[in-house]
């Protein structure tokens, strides 16, 4: 065996050992990145509780987001924040960005309410085409109120308006 | 809360890795056979004969260990099996090309009047190794079985620590126990593991009376007398270990796993402080007294100075010298002359060979892999859900890395020398079973800390709305 063989041979395992390391050591990176930051598009208004962190924007699919946003924006005045009033979850804010809201005590629910009286998919809020918002009762035990009225319809709602499911009162403001 | 309110921070998804696990395998057995290779063609200038039998019982053995792991610990550790094949490959390598060493086969004649190769008997007790691995992995469904034998493991730690006094020493230390027809035993090597079984029991009980039951003295929390106790008895346990079997490395792992337990459950610094002050204490009081360990303290401080007359000065300076010779990049493997040191060359003196040939760039590689174990334990005790089991991933893995640092430190010259065996890769059948068994744990443990979690029950939606009446 020749010594030029022999000599490459040694540097050539020290780097195939080495290598071997290395390899080992890129498995176990994805230890120290333990956990997925997932960026969403930047969203005005703060979430005052952590319930209300349970958004499922990405639900949504993108071109029909976009969309829904223009019509946001086409439209002036149009509410930014859902606001919670009454009921256990007083002070949250949900952002509205054109996504569909749902409200119920099931645990996917955008805002999961910590009420008997609600039911598990009680109602949803969503834009329409124009981005007006609307409220629809999903069929729920005991019922959806927009002011004082029962809910049969999806309804538009006025800004302002007081919308009572169970124990909970929730707003769309400006 | 504004910025949780764009982004989302969720758990990666629990994939079960089987598949890199399977990719570094083959890579760790191909690390191994080049290894060989390298080592039959720098001997005899022709590829080893042995090669495809080595190869290919590397291979099943990886093979088996693997299939058992998919299918009985799916989401275990991508790392552990991996490494721990390739230091056991490399370590046969190693001990195999010891054997072809013409030094050491006629100081084995003049020894003992006939040459037995180790390669093969090592290569049986790795496939032994494996079985043990297979069967904790079989009967081991769940760690927290081993939370019931807390004091049951402390008196069979203790029967295995004890048992050696009873058999006559061999080459200055009495850690074997011999069994007629079947060979000899180390039994400390498996007391490490039941030892950190007790003690992660123990601990898991007992760890907020020792931390919170304690008064601030000079900015330690000095624990009470009653809580004192058992580290005490560990502390005097040890020491007679080192007495009566002049086994320094056993005591030193038995009480530095003790500690670094301690520390972990109990969060205390004061803990460390008491430890190593008595430790100290211990070491210099038996080294001034007990004369085989006050000359491996002899050889220690000067190797030089008795290297003509003392054998156990031969060895550290041979060593020593084994490793200046290597120097960076190495002699390359089977081109040393590592085997002068003559005796237990392929036993504790392994990582010297390793040191001549690899140079400081192998050896820093290897110890990086015995890093990475020991990195995959801590990691596997971090993300462990159930106290008793952070604890024991964390004395297996503190255990490991003790005995790699005694004898790593031990044979560079950097502490006392003392009698353990390299985890993996030096010759002996105890240790080989006792650290397969030790990975089998690790990788059950594992393997429940990284299984997703079940999903919470639908508590809210099973419930019935209630029904307002008017």
């Amino acid at each position: 065996m020749s010594e030029l063989t022999l000599t490459v041979m040694r540097l050539g395992f020290l780097a195939v050992l080495w290598l071997f390391v290395i390899v080992a050591v890129q498995v176990i990176r994805s230890d120290l990145f333990g956990t997925r930051v997932t960026q969403r598009g930047s969203r005005r208004g703060g979430a005052g509780d952590t319930r209300a962190q349970q958004t499922r924007q990405n639900a949504a699919p993108p071109h029909q987001r976009q969309q829904q946003q223009q019509g946001n924006r086409q439209r002036r005045g149009a509410p930014t924040k859902l606001v919670v009033s009454e009921g256990t979850l007083t002070g949250t804010t949900v952002a509205l960005q054109g996504q569909t809201i749902t409200l119920g005590r099931a645990h996917d629910s955008t805002i999961v309410l910590d009420d008997d009286y609600a039911s598990s998919r009680h109602a949803r809020i969503y834009p329409d085409r124009d981005g007006q918002w609307i409220v629809e009762d999903l069929g729920s035990t005991n019922g959806t109120y927009l002011d004082r009225t029962r809910l049969t319809t999806p309804t538009p709602i006025p800004p302002g308006a007081p919308i009572r499911i169970g124990k909970t009162v929730i707003e769309l403001r400006k | 809360m504004s910025i949780s309110n764009t982004t989302t921070i969720g758990a990666i998804d629990a994939p079960s890795r089987r598949n890199t696990e399977l990719l570094l395998l083959v890579f760790a057995v191909v690390v191994a056979v080049f290894a060989y290779l390298n080592v039959g063609l720098a001997l005899d200038g022709k590829v080893p004969s042995g090669v495809l039998g080595y190869a290919l019982g590397l291979a099943a053995l990886a093979g088996v260990a693997h299939l058992v792991v998919r299918k009985f610990a799916r989401y275990a550790d991508p790392l552990l099996l991996p490494l721990a094949t390739l230091l056991n490959g490399i370590g046969l390598v190693f001990i195999w090309r010891l054997d072809q060493s013409p030094r050491l086969i006629s100081l084995a004649k003049v020894a003992y009047g006939a040459f037995t190769p180790s390669a093969p008997k090592q290569m049986l007790y790795s496939a032994i190794g494996v079985a043990l691995f297979v069967a904790v992995l079989l009967f081991l469904k769940d760690h927290r079985v081993l939370q019931r034998y807390t004091y049951v493991s402390m008196v069979v730690a203790l029967i295995l620590l004890i048992a050696p006094v009873f058999f006559p020493a061999q080459f200055g230390a009495r850690i074997w126990i011999h069994i007629p027809g079947l060979g000899s035993l180390q039994p400390g090597e498996f007391a490490k593991i039941i030892i950190a079984v007790f003690f992660a029991g123990y601990l898991m009980v007992k760890r907020d009376a020792l931390a919170l039951a304690s008064r601030r003295f000079l900015g330690l929390y000095l624990p009470r007398g009653r809580d004192l106790g058992p580290i005490l008895v560990i502390w005097a346990l040890s020491i007679l270990i080192l007495v009566f079997e002049t086994d320094l490395g056993t005591s030193l792992l038995f009480f530095g796993l003790f500690i670094v337990m301690l520390y972990v459950a109990t969060e205390r610094t004061s803990w460390i402080v008491f430890g190593l002050l008595m430790s100290a204490v211990g070491a210099v009081g038996v080294a001034s007294f007990e004369p085989h360990v006050k000359a491996r303290v002899t050889a220690w401080l000067n190797p030089f100075a008795c290297y003509k007359t003392n054998g156990a000065c031969q060895q550290i300076g041979d060593a020593l010298m084994s490793f200046g010779s290597g120097g960076t990049l190495g002699t390359g493997l089977g081109q040393g002359n590592s085997d002068l040191i003559g005796f237990a060359a392929n036993a504790d003196f392994i990582l010297s060979t390793v040191g001549e040939e690899l140079g400081l760039a192998g050896t820093m590689a290897i110890l990086l892999v015995y890093g990475l174990i020991v990195e995959r334990g801590i990691r596997t005790a971090l993300a462990a859900r159930d106290p008793f089991g952070k604890l024991l991933a964390i004395g297996l893995s503190s255990g490991f890395a003790i005995q790699v640092f005694v004898v790593a430190g031990g044979v560079m010259g950097l502490i006392p020398l003392t009698g353990m065996t390299l985890p993996f890769m030096a010759y002996g059948g105890s240790s080989v079973l006792a650290n397969w068994a030790l990975i089998g744990i690790l990788i059950r443990i594992s393997d429940t800390a990284r299984r997703p979690a079940p999903a919470p029950a639908p508590s809210t939606d099973a419930e019935m709305t209630q029904v307002v009446r008017p």
